[in-house]
């Protein structure tokens, strides 16, 4: 039955944020993260970090190669809590500390 | 006064008394007639890493590598019967770049029958010899057998890809790797066949890039809320040290304790796992450690870094992960920076998120370090100092920068004596 919900039902409640987080690649999640203020960074953690034991035990089920693509989003949007921790729990602004001038991008894979 | 200070607090200088404990230059790194020679010097006569045996594991698969600093392009490939070969990823016809897609500055990989240059459409076997001339009557005293793809040397160590512009190659890989080769050989790198790439371009010469992974003393200063985001107060003071500083001919290794005190922070608590990938460590196979890997045995072993002159650099974490650095100068003044990391394939999402902070950890870290070296070289360049003191613990950059200076030294002298012309074709 086609949805026109990103995530699975069992997370619907962080659907708000599926739009925004479930970014398919590294350098997509770190841009997000410089575009983001920290009010916005923290919500998302907010939600996101209590529901992640439930999310990865979710997505182990199954194999990474042929995950259905709202498990992948749920896969993107954890991606993505990665990414935004080191502004929360580390540098308390998006950016890394003393480093605005470079940049250093995955370009393989995700 | 100073000499009977000395011995007694150096602990790894006095291993190495011919590398001496004054302040060095850093002119190497500067100067644009020093780069020029680093070119024929070092680059085009040195065994080079480009790469993995699992980057073509079929017949037809090849990668192309950029060596601007040599100005050339490499195509690797492996043959209809198995063999991989290295050949300048260049027509014979008029020159033209033979394996490329779309923007030819950029780098191609694939798998394919034979190669076909673009431009007038001459045709390549994967063994280097040219099979097609389009409108071949028109060439009527050509000799295909005198127009194959020009060779490169290569050879293989534990599955890495090494190539040597040289076309006689004054060692062999073996020779070159020496005892650092045979000592981490049976390492089970082919393991660790998950592997992610990162890549810039810095302001910096490649020299300084280098010396950034040749110690650990900055890690508490210039990381410390990445390693201490609690901030405590005694984290800074109580410094850091490598346990085992070894060198072999113009390599080097160093080798770091695990654990140290820094905190875990909440994701990592959730992930159980961080920039050393997961703290569930994945059995590679790894039954007893190749001679030189953890050498003194240590049972709170952390990490090891290799550093394979002039530009490759692997680091093996005890956790079973294994990250590579490698240094490609473009000019004095500007160099890529690649970053790999490598894991075993991941089998469910958790193993998978666990990578996942690993790299974005590696590039947290990284960011850092690649600012600070280029807020270093724009200041080098005001030549406002010109000596700089280095710690015991720094010996590695000591010692590789006397390398590259005798590198330099050998190809200055033997071009003074007219050797170097014929070998490297500089007319």
């Amino acid at each position: 039955m086609a949805s026109d919900k990103l995530l699975p039902a069992e997370f619907s409640d962080l659907e708000p944020f599926a739009g925004q987080w479930a970014l398919r690649a590294e350098p997509e999640r770190h841009a997000k993260r410089l575009a983001s203020t920290m009010a916005e960074m923290q919500a998302f953690y907010d939600a996101a970090f209590p529901r992640a034991g439930a999310a990865i035990e979710y997505l182990n089920q199954f194999d990474l190669e042929e995950m259905p693509a709202n498990a992948r989003n749920l896969l993107y949007l954890l991606y993505s809590l990665i990414q935004v921790s080191f502004p929360i729990e580390v540098w308390k602004q998006p950016e890394t500390l003393d480093a605005a001038a470079i940049r250093f991008d995955r370009t393989d894979p995700e | 006064m100073a000499q009977t200070a000395e011995p007694i607090r150096l602990k790894f200088a006095n291993e190495y008394p011919e590398l001496g404990t004054g302040p060095i230059s850093l002119e190497d790194s500067l100067s644009p007639e020093f780069f020029e020679l680093e070119r024929n010097a070092i680059w085009r006569r040195v065994w080079l890493c480009v790469g993995r045996v699992e980057q073509v594991t079929k017949p037809g698969s090849y990668f192309t590598r950029e060596l601007a600093v040599c100005n050339t392009s490499i195509l690797v490939v492996r043959g209809a019967d198995g063999q991989l070969r290295a050949f300048h990823n260049m027509c014979s016809h008029r020159g033209n770049k033979l394996a490329w897609s779309g923007d030819y500055r950029v780098e191609s990989k694939g798998v394919c029958r034979q190669f076909t240059c673009k431009y007038h459409g001459w045709r390549y076997a994967l063994d280097g010899s040219l099979t097609h001339i389009t409108q071949e009557e028109d060439y009527p005293n050509l000799d295909k057998r005198d127009y194959g793809l020009t060779p490169v040397a290569l050879d293989l160590w534990e599955g890495f890809i090494f190539i040597n512009l040289d076309p006689n190659p004054g060692q062999t890989l073996t020779e070159f790797l020496g005892e650092m080769g045979q000592g981490l050989a049976g390492y089970p790198f082919q393991e660790l066949t998950q592997v992610y790439e990162h890549r810039a371009v810095l302001n910096c010469n490649w020299k300084l890039d280098v010396d950034g992974f040749q110690e650990g003393y900055h890690a508490p200063y210039l990381h410390t809320k990445l390693m201490n985001p609690e901030g405590r107060a005694d984290f800074m003071t109580s410094g850091w040290q490598g346990s085992s500083y070894m060198l072999f001919g113009p390599h080097r290794l160093w080798t770091s304790s695990g654990g140290g005190n820094a905190t875990l922070r909440p994701i990592e608590i959730l992930l159980q796992a961080g920039l050393g990938g997961s703290f569930n460590v994945p059995d590679i196979g790894l039954r007893e450690f190749p001679r030189l890997l953890n050498i003194k045995r240590e049972r709170n072993w952390g990490a090891d870094l290799f550093q394979i002159f002039p530009n490759y650099v692997i680091f093996i974490y005890a956790s079973n992960i294994m990250f590579t650095y490698q240094y490609w100068p473009l000019d004095v003044d500007h160099h890529i920076f690649e970053g790999r990391t490598y894991y075993v394939p991941p089998k469910n999402a958790a193993e998978r998120l666990a990578q996942e902070i690993s790299n974005v950890s590696f590039k947290e870290y990284w960011l850092q370090d690649a600012n600070a070296l280029e807020a270093c070289f724009g200041m080098l360049k005001s030549r406002a100092k010109t000596r700089f003191p280095l710690s015991d613990q720094e010996i590695q950059i000591r010692h590789f920068h006397k390398v590259v200076g005798d590198y330099v030294s050998a190809y200055v002298a033997e071009r003074q004596n007219g050797k170097a012309e014929s070998t490297n074709g500089i007319g």
